[in-house]
């Protein structure tokens, strides 16, 4: 019961950040939201004991892919036009 | 125009919706993964053929040892491709872009820097060697090292980091990770073996075929580490400067 919750939880999270982030007008929020994303992300594999999954996730899905989207971004405008 | 696109995302979300009903229950028994003789070959015989106590680890490195060389072989690639692509193409003169501000590294953050790389650092270290055993490996501790790197460039500026790691050692530490983890694979070809069949180095290693394959899976962890490593810090420097490697993030 405890874990079904949890996983609702995380999981309606998830379809709330995935939204946000693609809502966002400014893509630095996008990014940090999108971070947001990954992290929960890791919080379910590690829940479902694959924890290099989890692992990898991380540390590439909520660590580097943010930073080189950010470092993108500082090139770029920082409002989305769409 | 949104709307109309809408229509096509509505109809894959249903249909995937509706294939998830068939998906089997989570860990069940009669689930396809659970139930293929690969699976239970692995489970049986891992710790037999290697002497590894992580399985992961041990079908990563050595039984679907070509696998993971190819993906090194992409990051680097990918390392290659963002540095081909802006070597040539930024704005060669510095423009000040719309959010930058000309400030001092701050004091409580470049501390704070300064105690956590080390820690990074030896915890990447830590992740890469101890892949055997617990959850890691290449992947994930050249990921580790490559950040602290970045940490360093983001706190500091490029500049600083670039001192630490010059950028010429990328493009060279890339391609020695490649390398290592295929000259691991061709000295067991040479000794008799196939490619990347490790337990041909037992005469190297003077130890049993078992832990020759334990300790082929290290080197080539850290074959990925290297890559990986400095392919991510690569990365960084040449999207945060359009390719100039001065004045980034």
């Amino acid at each position: 019961m405890g874990l079904a919750l949890f996983n609702t939880f995380i999981l309606l999270l998830l379809v709330v950040a995935a939204l946000l982030a693609l809502r966002v007008k400014d893509l630095l929020t996008a990014s940090v939201v999108f971070a947001v994303y990954s992290f929960l992300m890791c919080l379910l594999w590690a829940e479902m004991g694959a924890v290099d999954v989890a692992f990898t996730e991380a540390t590439v899905g909520a660590g580097i892919s943010t930073v080189v989207l950010i470092a993108t971004i500082f090139n770029l405008k920082r409002k989305s036009s769409d | 125009m949104k709307l109309l696109s809408f229509i096509p995302v509505l109809v894959v979300g249903v249909l995937l919706l509706y294939a998830a009903k068939d998906f089997p229950e989570w860990g069940s028994l009669d689930a396809p993964a659970s139930k293929s003789p690969v699976s239970s070959h692995f489970i049986a015989n891992t710790g037999v053929d290697t002497e590894v106590p992580n399985m992961v680890t041990a079908v990563l490195a050595d039984y679907r040892g070509f696998d993971t060389m190819f993906e090194t072989v992409v990051v680097f690639i990918a390392g290659m491709a963002v540095l081909a692509i802006l070597k040539n193409s930024g704005r060669k003169k510095l423009v000040k872009r719309e959010f930058e501000v000309d400030a001092e590294p701050d004091l409580i953050v470049t501390n704070t820097v300064r105690l956590l790389v080390p820690v990074i650092q030896i915890f990447a270290f830590y992740v890469l060697a101890h892949g055997h055993v617990s959850p890691g490996g290449g992947f994930q501790g050249g990921v580790l090292m490559g950040a602290s790197f970045i940490l360093v460039a983001l706190s500091w500026d490029l500049e600083t980091a670039l001192i630490r790691f010059p950028f010429n050692w990328t493009t060279i530490l890339g391609g020695l990770g490649v390398f290592l983890y295929a000259g691991i694979g061709l000295l067991s070809m040479f000794l008799g073996g196939e490619f990347l069949d490790y337990s041909e180095l037992a005469n190297i290693f003077t130890v049993s075929r078992e832990m020759a394959r334990y300790h082929a899976m290290l080197g080539v962890e850290i074959g990925v580490g290297l890559t990986v490593t400095a392919i991510m810090f690569s990365l960084y420097a040449n999207l945060s400067t359009e390719g100039r490697h001065q004045r980034g993030l």
